[in-house]
């Protein structure tokens, strides 16, 4: 959520829980001043003109903070949700490159984001860019990565130096986890500082306010996070 | 005039094998009942346009070994996982897929809508989806003095369109709502098919209030009723996923043994008297 800025306008798109919790938090606590839409919940977006809407609103410069993931990210933030091995025989093969090709490009503000930091997710090159984390300057690019957020710190990115550095590390993680789990080169500081965690408040409003309106859409995680919407 | 409203039987036998077949995402409406139908008959050889990703559907239908070609953005089953007959198919080399991003295939749809050739986008330059889309080209924006390459994709034009909606009329006048996705695939393909929860007796187009939402009949060739049609995916303002299916389907669908399974208790036998 801080790394929304003074974003007006939080857009996300399918397959992201934690993003959604922290727009819809992020909407609550603005007082009315920040849109969230969630792309596949019908009931939290303002579209109606279709499932274009989103991607015409963010071609127009109407989204200010998009967040998208991989099957694999790389040092220089090129994001692959395609395939692993040869595209034309893969050895795995994820659902597909959803919005990314263009989202990326056109939100000034994309924060990526993934729940399992390893060396497998991390890479040092993607096996197929979905979409690149850096254009050459004749690409019209207003948009990009500011960050990456994983389950052990996060990463700001860097767009003139195309590289990550470590901004912080998650309570009960270590700089030498990080380390050791991350198959790209990155920056740090001397010292890396612990990311801070959410407030009690914030906590109360994720619990009580935020995970009853996403356990329509994301019943299992609603349900495994907080407790909610549990099947009887 | 021909009668716009049939049976559901008949509505899927106008598809013929190999058409090629727009679908609407799971959070719009889609045609699970017609989908089922679709596989008992033992369809073959559909090209699947997903407008932009698919999920349960087009899942379902390759496993069932329907599909030929598939052109998306994504197939997944959203938290449940990867589609698993989708990643099978495309890991096993079994069928021809493109792939695209979202708003690249809303381009191609709107440029039909229009009867425009093709659709200028932003995006796509330097990645990989572009790398193997022969079919796509990079042009440089012509208004521009300085160097400024757009992507251009062509118009997509179904053959079919085919999805569910909650209200129809006689006239086959189809009320989709917001779900405007919908309408696009309607006016892009040549022939649109549509399912619906039930008919209603007025006339969609004779209020404003329904007007706005509703499909006008003379882009759409037949209506069918199937109440619960979308199940187990769900119809905005109607009905929920069915959260606890989808959740064995996802179970069983990881193995070919489990999908035939799947298809046994689920799709070779009609769900319920009609």
């Amino acid at each position: 959520m801080r790394l929304f800025g003074d974003a007006r306008h939080v857009a996300v798109g399918a397959q992201s829980p934690i993003p959604a919790t922290a727009a819809l938090l992020a909407r609550h606590l603005s007082g009315g001043r920040l849109y969230a839409s969630l792309l596949t919940s019908p009931a939290h977006n303002f579209f109606t003109d279709g499932g274009r809407e989103l991607f015409d609103c963010a071609g127009q410069g109407r989204i200010d903070v998009f967040f998208l993931s991989g099957g694999q990210i790389d040092g220089e933030a090129n994001i692959n949700l395609v395939a692993i091995g040869d595209y034309a025989k893969p050895k795995v093969r994820f659902p597909g490159s959803f919005g990314s090709g263009y989202l990326y490009y056109v939100v000034p503000r994309v924060i990526l984001f993934r729940t399992e930091h390893s060396r497998r997710t991390l890479v040092p090159k993607v096996d197929f860019v979905s979409a690149p984390g850096w254009s050459p300057p004749e690409v019209y690019r207003p948009g990009g990565p500011v960050a990456l957020v994983t389950n052990r710190c996060v990463f700001a990115f860097d767009r003139m130096r195309r590289r990550f550095r470590l901004e912080s590390v998650h309570p009960g993680h270590t700089l030498e986890e990080v380390l050791d789990n991350t198959g790209f080169e990155f920056d740090r500081p001397e010292r890396v500082p612990e990311t801070p965690p959410p407030s009690a408040e914030d906590r109360r409003l994720m619990r009580e306010v935020v995970a009853p309106e996403l356990a329509t859409i994301y019943p299992k995680f609603t349900a495994d996070v907080f407790g909610v919407g549990k099947a009887a | 005039m021909t009668a716009k409203v049939r049976a559901l039987d008949d509505l899927v036998a106008a598809i013929p094998d190999g058409a090629y077949i727009a679908i609407p995402p799971e959070y719009s409406g889609c045609a699970m009942e017609a989908t089922r139908a679709l596989v008992r008959r033992g369809a073959k050889n559909l090209r699947l346009l997903t407008v932009p990703a698919s999920s349960l559907q087009a899942d379902l239908l390759i496993g069932a070994g329907c599909v030929a070609e598939i052109e998306t953005s994504a197939v997944s089953l959203g938290e449940l996982g990867p589609a698993p007959r989708f990643t099978a198919a495309v890991t096993g080399g079994t069928i021809r897929l493109k792939d695209a991003t979202c708003p690249a295939l809303h381009a191609g749809i709107t440029a039909a809508e229009r009867g425009a050739p093709f659709m200028a986008m932003r995006g796509l330059i330097g990645s990989d989806i572009l790398a193997h889309r022969p079919d796509w080209r990079v042009l440089q924006n012509p208004f521009s003095e300085t160097p400024d390459p757009v992507v251009v994709v062509p118009a997509l034009h179904p053959e079919i369109a085919l999805f569910h909606a909650p209200l129809a009329d006689r006239h086959g006048n189809v009320w989709v709502g917001k779900r405007r996705e919908l309408m696009s695939i309607a006016h892009a393909a040549r022939r649109t098919l549509v399912t619906v929860e039930e008919i209603v007796e007025r006339d969609l187009l004779a209020d404003a209030a329904t007007a706005s939402g509703t499909i006008p009949g003379f882009y759409v060739e037949a209506v069918a009723v199937a109440p619960e049609g979308a199940w187990p995916l769900p119809l905005a303002e109607r009905y929920p996923a069915d959260a606890a299916h989808l959740a064995e389907y996802a179970r069983l669908a990881g193995s070919e043994e489990g999908f035939r399974r799947y298809l046994d208790q689920y799709v070779l036998v009609a769900r319920r008297a009609a």
